[in-house]
């Protein structure tokens, strides 16, 4: 059982200058991590750039942990890109519009490894 | 080397029309002034998806273009339940081409609207938008509030261009003159630069827009001590500002339209610039994402009646978010088929639905390979706007532009790419008839 967040998706420079180049490496550096306060940092006990799983009702997916000040506590931040959309559900309410944001999940720091788009991609076929 | 000036910016919602750029030998080989990074970024280019490819046995075979489309339009003609999707990230030309691609097959034509502003369409419709162009911002406004939105990231050149930043006729003096409000759940560098910083609570926009309601038209007695985790105290500032602008600007991004109340957090948030002009002049712009979804809106709407989601096989078009909107034509898992151009559901879809649009038969126009390449069963590569091919777009502010093309390319544009599906598509269908 993992530590209760509330996850929101966003756009970051370094995710829109690669928007024509999602294959590449720093795509990947940038998109496949969560934003965290430094407490729940230290409530997970994980440091920069180890590995966390986020679950949702919909998915779950391993992403590295960053410590962000000025993330409020209990708020877990994905930029948007399959990472994050893996954790989203398609019930638009009558709206068109998925829930990116305010999704309830869970996150616990795990060994396993981030995927690649490629095998995250995988995952769908 | 030649050096071109005036060139427009196909990435975001800005448009941005004073770049400079340097070619050489058919290249773009630099971005001398007026791009943000990451419209710097799509100039100078990015790896290609470089032949056109048909998926044999789970791999990805290149083709010609002939086949290529021949397997499209076999692919399309045969579906009964076509869903082609995108059309943001390129020009009007290709979109109008794209409304008849889907009324000669009976299709539903969404946009990235869907998954972005579709619910701001929503609430325009339902209340309509006092808003303006952005140089009329630019030119007047002394007090802006971001609300949901981090142009300092997703719209980098925004508040240099047109907003907190700029100098216009009536604000030469830039942003020592103006006030900078920002309104969203977590500090981000758009806040840092902010004279007021709301941090409010996940998903208590609608609460904040309602208090701010309550407060512009007098009732402040309403209004409890805290209110979405952001004090009266702080309501009441902003009210005040708000109160004092000579010309006030609210834009306003995802943060509102991905949350809770969807439509209505901007039904509310237009309400609340209504309640402004009780007290001066007030204005209000969704943050558009990419550079043409405002345009697919438009020739959408012109050609059909509608702006997005839009079913086109009962004979006439019939218009239903939520019911039509590809996400949930995906969910229902209702579609046979899909179009997907100019656009990455691959990357953008909650996974939920990339799970059905991973199964169908998918046809992919874009020039640059992404997650959506993975599992598409038909590639063609494109020219891209903006850099080898000109085309008109709009503005986040529904201003039309014009695209230029900088270089020559060796792939052919979007709408070229379509009026050979369209025509070949047309002539199975004249064979069938026979």
């Amino acid at each position: 059982m993992g530590t209760k967040v509330n996850l929101i998706s966003g756009r970051t420079t370094v995710q829109g200058r690669n928007l024509d180049s999602k294959m590449s490496e720093e795509y990947f550096e940038e998109v496949a991590r969560c934003d965290l306060n430094k407490a729940d940092m230290e409530k997970l006990g994980v440091a920069a750039d180890e590995s966390v799983k986020v679950r949702t009702s919909y998915g779950e997916v391993v992403v590295k942990a960053k410590e962000v000040a000025g993330t409020p506590e209990g708020l877990v931040f994905i930029p948007m890109g399959p990472w994050a959309n893996a954790l989203v559900s398609g019930d638009t309410h009558g709206a068109g519009m998925p829930s990116y944001k305010g999704i309830d999940a869970e996150i616990e720091k795990t060994g396993d490894k981030v995927l690649h788009v490629k095998e995250l991609m995988q995952t769908y076929m | 080397m030649v050096e071109i000036t005036d060139v427009v910016c196909s990435l975001c919602g800005c448009v941005c029309d004073d770049i400079t750029v340097e070619v050489e030998d058919n290249k773009v080989t630099k971005v001398k002034r007026g791009a943000c990074s990451v419209g710097k970024s799509k100039l100078m280019g990015h790896n290609r998806i470089k032949s056109p490819a048909i998926r044999v046995n789970g791999e990805l075979k290149d083709c010609s273009y002939d086949e290529a489309i021949k397997k499209a339009a076999e692919i399309l003609a045969a579906s009964r339940r076509p869903l082609l999707y995108g059309w943001s990230s390129t020009v009007c030309e290709a979109d109008k081409v794209g409304v008849e691609l889907s009324e000669e097959l009976g299709a539903v034509i969404d946009n990235t609207a869907s998954v972005c502003h579709g619910p701001s369409v929503l609430a325009i419709q339902d209340v309509g938008l006092p808003s303006c162009t952005l140089g009329e911002v630019k030119n007047r406004a002394d007090v802006i509030i971001y609300w949901g939105a981090n142009p300092a990231e997703a719209h980098a050149n925004h508040m240099k261009r047109y907003s907190y930043v700029s100098k216009g006729f009536w604000t030469e003096e830039g942003k020592k003159a103006k006030k900078l409000v920002v309104v969203d759940v977590r500090a981000t560098k758009t806040s840092k630069m902010a004279d007021v910083f709301l941090q409010l609570e996940q998903g208590k926009d609608y609460l904040v827009f309602s208090a701010l309601r309550a407060i512009l038209y007098g009732h402040e007695e309403v209004v409890p001590d805290e209110v979405g985790g952001v004090s009266k105290k702080d309501l009441l500032e902003t009210a005040e500002m708000m109160k004092g602008a000579k010309f006030g600007a609210t834009f306003f991004g995802m943060g509102v339209t991905h949350t809770g109340a969807r439509q209505n957090n901007i039904v509310n948030a237009i309400q609340m610039t209504r309640a402004a002009h009780t007290h001066t002049k007030f204005t209000i712009t969704p943050m558009r994402g990419h550079y043409n979804v405002a345009g697919i809106n438009q020739v959408c709407t012109w050609e059909t009646g509608f702006p997005f989601a839009v079913d086109l096989s009962r004979g006439y078009a019939w218009y239903n978010p939520g019911e039509l909107s590809a996400t949930d034509l995906l969910i229902r898992q209702e579609c046979d088929a899909a179009l997907i151009i100019a656009s990455d559901p691959g990357a953008h879809f909650p996974g939920e639905s990339i799970k059905h649009l991973a199964k169908i038969p998918v046809i992919q126009i874009d020039p640059f390979p992404n997650p959506t390449t993975e599992f598409a069963d038909v590639v063609f590569p494109a020219a891209v706007s903006g850099v080898e091919a000109a085309g008109n777009v709009y503005r986040m502010d529904n201003i039309p532009i014009r695209l230029r093309k900088l270089i020559d390319s060796e792939y052919p544009e979007d709408e070229a790419i379509l009026k050979r599906i369209l025509d070949e598509v047309r002539a199975i269908k004249e064979k069938e008839d026979k």
